[in-house]
This record gives structure tokens, sequence and C-alpha cells, in this order.
């Protein structure tokens, strides 16, 4: 027995975040590891060195805006693209040459759906489900995701969100060990956001890797134990949602608050007594500190005084999106 | 030790179960591909009832001359239709279906399925050969019904040159479908059947098209497979020639399609 008891198989799968981060995760705990990839298009790097680790029995979310590059990415991953440079180690194997030994044990979603559309919905599940030796019950899954009301519906006639949640069926009915969910909850009403977000936090506690790809902030701080920000094709931040939000973890930042103001550009810096207001886009302000009731009356009265009006205000802790915006000056959509 | 490494975790959901076998995943595809083509009106209109619609037209209405040479009206015209029947489904069918597949995604994700792209190819090659069963147990029924005598001695023959058509005009709908724009290939997948029916040599031999053009049908896939079908069940035996231009079209195709064919 080589094993040291520390990556005993056995061990509870993590549902916390650790503490290291991604890079630092123990060789056994990776699900997949993406070193320096250059994927280019026409010979513009679409994917310019991007490096990044998922862990088993964690969620991975790559966020980014459209055309960072995060499907590019997540294609290479699963065998779809050739990488132009770097190398992509998925469960430890390599996506194009191990990829019969790594189809059975990866689950894939696609942006575009891939369901063919004069398929009945169950029908196309069913399909799927037959390619592997012992696959999740249909039925538990179908229920799971609330697609009973549309199992007799073709692919055709679905709606946005439902080929979504039909998609994602189709990623996990072959019991995954890692499972790559590209946008996978575009399109949905809220009610189908929640039986997805539910589904990837039981994936996880099972001890399945999961890497999704998102746009959308709100996604990746509910269901994400890491995150990867990807800019341009490369990775601008990593850590932790509360690594990043808290500037890496730095003492007492945690319990600021950020101030979040829209209104038009050009507000002066000491608009507010005490506190710096930054302009991070055009019309876009944000300050940190302390912000009390008073803080609240002082901004309105200023803004007043110079018969300026606020298109929003609001204040809580910094989130994904206020990194995005602070490392690229951009918004996210 | 390895046999505790590779016991699968306790857990539920997270096991991975391995795939099905290589046999099951393929049939799976086949009657998958079988299924959609067969419940799919426009596919069943070009597939089924295009053939039949040539074969009992002509047959039934003199309008259209055609020279025999000696043989009776269905006995000529029945290998031909046959001959139909394989390029609808193995070209014009399976272009169409594979272009929206693979415009949909749909190559794409089950290439990342257990079935992979080989499996996704068997089964789709094994889909043709199903839906061509069914061709021509319709086709054979109606020629039967309105008169057919085919030379049985060369049923096996007509078996073999509707396979080489098969692997022909399949690559060429790969070929198209894997190269073109989903839109493009609707269009051309039903003009090109319309056009090899009118002036392809397959209704009517090359022999008998005018002028050059009667050596240019010759060394068409739809000419050789004609001519082909028409040599087996009227004569009982298959020259050589369209054997050689249908095998030259499938390596030709063959190899365009591993070289042009793109995925997405």
């Amino acid at each position: 027995m080589s094993r040291t008891p520390a990556t005993d198989p056995a061990a509870p799968p993590r549902t916390t975040p650790h503490e290291g981060g991604p890079g630092r995760a123990r060789a056994d705990d990776v699900a997949l590891r993406v070193d320096r990839l250059v994927k280019r298009y026409a010979g513009t790097a679409v994917v310019d060195g991007l490096s990044l680790v998922a862990r088993r029995g964690a969620v991975t979310a790559v966020l980014g805006p459209n055309g960072a590059g995060k499907t590019t990415t997540v294609e290479c991953c699963e065998g779809l693209r050739s990488p132009d440079g770097g190398t992509v180690e998925v469960l430890g194997l390599d996506p194009l040459a191990d990829a019969a030994a790594l189809r059975p044990r990866v689950g894939v979603m696609l942006q575009d759906g891939g369901l063919p559309t004069g398929v009945r919905a169950l029908e196309m599940l069913e399909h799927v489900a037959r390619m592997y030796a012992d696959p999740r019950d249909v039925g538990e899954l179908t229920e799971r995701l609330g697609l009973g009301s549309f199992a007799r519906t073709t692919v055709r006639r679905l709606s946005g969100g439902q080929r979504q949640r039909l998609a994602l069926a189709v990623a996990v009915v072959g019991r995954p060990e890692l499972a790559f969910l590209d946008e996978p909850s575009a399109g949905m009403d809220p009610q189908s956001r929640r039986a997805v977000w539910d589904l990837v936090a039981e994936l996880r506690s099972d001890g399945v890797g999961v890497v999704l790809t998102t746009h959308l902030m709100d996604e990746a701080e509910a269901l994400a134990d890491d995150v990867v920000i990807v800019d341009r094709g490369k990775v601008i931040a990593q850590g932790s949602v509360r690594e990043l939000v808290t500037d890496g973890g730095a003492d007492g930042r945690e319990h600021e608050q950020t101030l979040r103001l829209e209104a038009p550009a050009g507000l002066p810096a000491d608009l507010l007594p005490g506190l710096e207001l930054r302009e991070r886009a055009p019309g876009q302000y944000v300050t940190k500190g302390v912000v009390d009731p008073g803080t609240l009356v002082a901004l309105t009265q200023a803004l007043a005084a110079r018969d300026v009006l606020a298109s929003r205000v609001s204040v809580g802790r910094r989130t994904l999106e206020d990194v995005f915006l602070d490392l690229t000056g951009r918004n996210l959509r | 030790m390895s046999s505790h490494a590779a016991t699968a975790p306790p857990d539920a959901g997270a096991p991975h179960a391995g795939p099905a076998p290589t046999r099951r995943r393929i049939a799976a595809q086949a009657a998958f591909e079988t299924r959609a083509i067969l419940r799919n009106g426009e596919q069943i209109l070009v597939t089924v009832l295009l053939p039949l619609f040539l074969l009992v037209g002509l047959d039934r209405v003199h309008a259209v001359e055609l020279d025999t040479s000696g043989a009776t009206r269905i006995d000529f015209l029945t290998p031909g239709v046959l001959a139909v029947a394989v390029m609808s489904t193995a070209f014009t069918s399976q272009a169409i279906a594979t272009a929206f597949d693979r415009r949909n995604g749909v190559l794409r994700l089950m290439a990342t399925t257990p079935l992979g792209r080989g499996g996704l190819l068997a089964g789709k090659v094994l889909g043709v050969l199903a839906v061509e069963v069914v061709q021509a147990v319709v086709l054979v029924v109606a020629a039967l019904v309105l008169g057919w005598h085919p030379d049985a001695a060369g049923i096996p023959l007509a078996v073999v040159s509707a396979l080489l058509g098969t692997a022909a005009f399949t690559a060429l709908a790969l070929l198209v479908a894997g190269t073109l724009r989903a839109e493009g290939v609707l269009a051309l997948a039903n003009l090109l059947l319309v056009v090899l029916i009118v002036a392809g040599g397959v209704l009517v031999p090359p022999a008998h098209l005018a002028g050059g053009w009667s050596h240019v049908a010759a060394l068409l896939p739809s000419g050789a497979l004609g001519d082909a079908m028409r040599g087996a069940l009227l004569d009982g035996s298959v020259p050589v020639g369209p054997v050689l231009v249908l095998l030259a079209w499938t390596v030709v195709l063959g190899w365009a399609t591993r070289r042009w064919f793109r995925w997405q």
C-alpha cells in the first residue's frame, strides 16, 4: 500500500473551498490541468497561454465576457479541438490521444446544445444513456430537472431553457467523473436555473469535478469553489470567490462595504467626505470603506447640489463583477 | 495496490460506469438514425415516395418514350428506380441529415459520448442500409405487382452493386455535409438528385443519352450504378466498367471527405 492516508479515495469529497486555491491542488485531486494553452483561429490567438486547474469534487467556474476564449478552452479539454500550444490533461490523460478512454468518464454540455431537432426530448436522453454500461436512471433525472412536462416534445419545439436542461441531463446521464458545462443556465427562467444549480451542487458532493463557463456573476458566486477569470484568452485572476472579492484575503477588507453608483460621467473623486470615489468606467463609480446611512444622505445631497440624478446606487460587499471591472475597466457583458 | 485505487467511490451518482459495448452503441445509433429518417415527412417523400412515383408513373404513363431494347417497360425501369432509391437515401437524405446535425452541434456532442466519431459514422452507414431495406421492400413489391420479372441469378449482383453505390453516394453526402452550410446542402442535395435522375444515366442508360454526354454520364456514379443494376437484374451479369467507376468514386470521395470534412 503505497498510498498515504491523505490520499485515501474513501475520504469524503470536499465541498467547501479550500485554502490554497486551485493552483495548489494535490495531484490526486486534480481533474483537469490546462497548462499554457494556446489556440489560434486564422492566426489570431483566441486562447493565449491560459493555465488553470480544476479539482475533483469541486466546481470551477471559468468566468469571462463573450469572446474571452472560454468555450475554445473547454472544447480543447473535450477533445473537440486540438491545441496549437501548451498541454491539457483530463483525469491525467490526453483528451485527443486518450479520447476513447476519456469519453465514458467525461460529460459534456455544449453551448449550442448539440441536440438533434427532430427527436423527442426523452428519446434523446434515453439514446445517449444507451451509450453507457450503467447510466443514471433516466426517470429520476427527468424528474430532477423537470423534463417530464416536455418529454414527448421534439427538440425543435423546446424553449431555450428546456433545451439547456435536456442538454445538462445528457451531459450527466453517464455518471461522469468530470463534467464540462458550457454556459449551463443561459436562457433559463429562475426556476430552471435553481434546478440546474441544485444538480451541479449534488454532482460536486458526489465527488464529480465540474467545470462550467459562464458570464453570469451570480452563477459563479453561487456555485463555484474556484473561479478563473478569463479575458482575451488569458487568466487575469483566479482563486475562491472569497479570495477574489477580498483582494486575495487582505486582512479586514471583507468587513468593508462597497458602494456602487451609476451617474453621469465626470464626478469628482472627493464627492463624499472621507471616501474616495473611483470612476472605473465612464459613469460607473465605486468606493470602498465603511458605508453608513449618513454616507447615503451625503451622497444624495452632493448629487442634488450638482443637479445630477443617480441611475443606480447600491451598497454591498464586493462582487466578482467588481473584480472583473477593477481588472479590465470593462463590464462583463 | 492498484485494485484498491481502481475501486469506484461509494457515492450513488459519482462512479463512472464505463461505456456500453461497441456493438450496442453502434446498433443504438443506427436505430436512432433510421427512426429519425423514417419519421421525417420530407425524408419519406424523397426516399420512398419519389422512387415509387417514378416507378409507377413511368410504367403506367407512356408519355415518356423509353428505348427498352426489347425488355418490358417494368423490367427495364425497376433496376434504375432501385438505383434512384439508393441515391436518395445514401446521398440526398444523408447529406441533409448530417448537414443539420453538424450545424446543430449533434456531431460534436455525440463525438464526446462513448459512441465517438467512428461509432457515429458506423451508425449512419447502418442507418442508410436499414432505410434502403425499407425502400427495397416497398419498390420490389410495387414492381412485382406491376409485372416485374427480374433475372433471379442477378439478385446477389444487384445487392453488391447497390452496396457499392451506397458507399460512393454516402461518401459524397458526407463530403458536402461536412464542408457546406446546412441550407446550401439542403438545396444542393435535392437539386443534384433531380439533375442526376434526369441526365445522370440512372433511369435512362448513359448509352441512350445524346452524343458526347453519354460518355460523361457513364463515368458518373449515377450512370455507373444504373448500368450495374440494369446489368444485374436484366441480364444476370454486371459489366466491369461500372463497378470500377463506382469503386473509383468511393475511393476519391472517401479520401476527399477525410481530408475536408469539418465536424463544426
